[in-house]
C-alpha cells in the first residue's frame, strides 16, 4: 500500500502520478485508468482544500471472482460534511467551484463510500475494478 | 510553479501544455493568456492539450473561463487534441467546457478561427 501526504498543490499532481502506475500496473484499461485518475484529482482537491490536508492511501485489491481492483482512500480531519447527500448532488458546492467534484467522482469509479461527521474528518474510499 | 509558454503566430496565441497541471500553474496560464490578448489584440486562441492526460473539474473550469475571457477582448479559444480517454471521462463527469469550441488538431483549430475572421 502506498501512502501519499496531501498538503500542498504539488501534492496532488503527486496522488494523480502515482494512482496512474498503480492502475497501468494492474491492467485498468487507459480509459478507467483516466476515470481513476480524473476522480483521484477531485478527491485530493477536496482532502486539501476543504479537510485542510491529509492523506491519500493507494491499494491492490481482489475481488472474489478473482478480479483486480485499486481501492484509493482520502482521509482527513478537517471540519466535516453536515449533510452528505446534499454534497453528493451534483452542483451544490461551498466555493465557487461548479459542484462537480463529489458527485462527478462517485460516477467514475465502480464503488464509493463517504464517511464524514461534522467535526470529525472525511473518509472517501472509491475502487476502480479491472474488467 | 511551472509557466505555461503562449506563442503569438500572426493574429493567434499558441499555448501547448506540456507539463502536469497543477491548479496553481493554470491560474498564472489563465493570467498570462489575459495579459497577452490585451497586450496584442490577437483575435483567437488555441490551446493544445495532446499531452494532458486528465482534465478534472478544476481544470475544466479553467479552460471555460479562458473562453469567456479571450471573448472580452473579441478573441475565440479553440481546445485541440483532445485525448479519448479525457473525452469520455469529461462527459461522465458531467463536464461542458462552456465559453470554448474544440477541434481535433492544431490545424483544425485554425481553420475554425481563420473562418470567423
Amino acid at each position: 500500500m502506498d501512502e501519499v501526504p496531501i498538503q500542498s498543490g504539488d501534492d496532488v499532481v503527486r496522488v494523480r502520478q502515482q494512482v496512474r502506475i498503480v492502475a497501468a500496473q494492474n491492467g485498468l484499461s487507459l480509459v478507467d485508468q483516466t476515470k481513476l485518475v480524473t476522480a483521484a484529482s477531485e478527491l485530493a482537491r477536496n482532502t486539501l482544500v476543504h479537510g485542510g490536508g491529509g492523506v491519500a492511501r493507494i491499494e491492490v485489491v481482489k475481488s472474489g471472482n478473482g478480479r483486480v481492483g485499486v481501492k484509493l482512500q482520502f482521509s482527513d480531519e478537517g471540519p466535516g460534511i453536515p449533510d452528505i447527500d446534499l454534497a453528493l448532488t451534483d452542483g451544490w458546492t461551498t466555493g465557487s467551484g461548479l459542484g462537480l467534484g463529489l458527485s462527478g467522482s462517485r460516477r467514475l469509479v465502480d464503488e464509493f463510500e463517504l464517511n464524514s461527521k461534522p467535526g470529525a474528518g472525511t473518509s472517501v474510499v472509491v475502487v476502480k475494478w479491472s474488467r | 510553479m511551472e509557466q505555461v509558454p503562449i506563442l503569438k503566430i500572426g493574429q493567434t496565441l499558441f499555448v501547448s501544455i506540456q507539463i502536469e497541471l497543477e491548479d496553481d500553474t493554470v491560474m498564472r496560464l489563465q493570467e498570462d493568456l489575459a495579459d497577452e490578448l490585451a497586450a496584442t489584440g490577437a483575435h483567437g486562441v488555441i490551446i493544445d492539450i495532446t499531452a494532458v492526460e486528465i482534465v478534472d473539474s478544476f481544470i475544466g473550469r479553467m479552460l471555460s473561463m479562458i473562453g469567456s475571457i479571450s471573448r472580452l477582448f473579441d478573441a475565440e479559444t479553440v481546445i485541440v487534441g483532445m485525448r479519448p480517454a479525457v473525452a469520455i471521462t469529461l462527459t461522465e463527469l458531467g463536464l461542458s467546457l462552456n465559453g470554448v469550441r474544440t477541434a481535433l488538431n492544431a490545424e483544425k483549430g485554425l481553420e475554425i478561427l481563420n473562418g470567423k475572421s
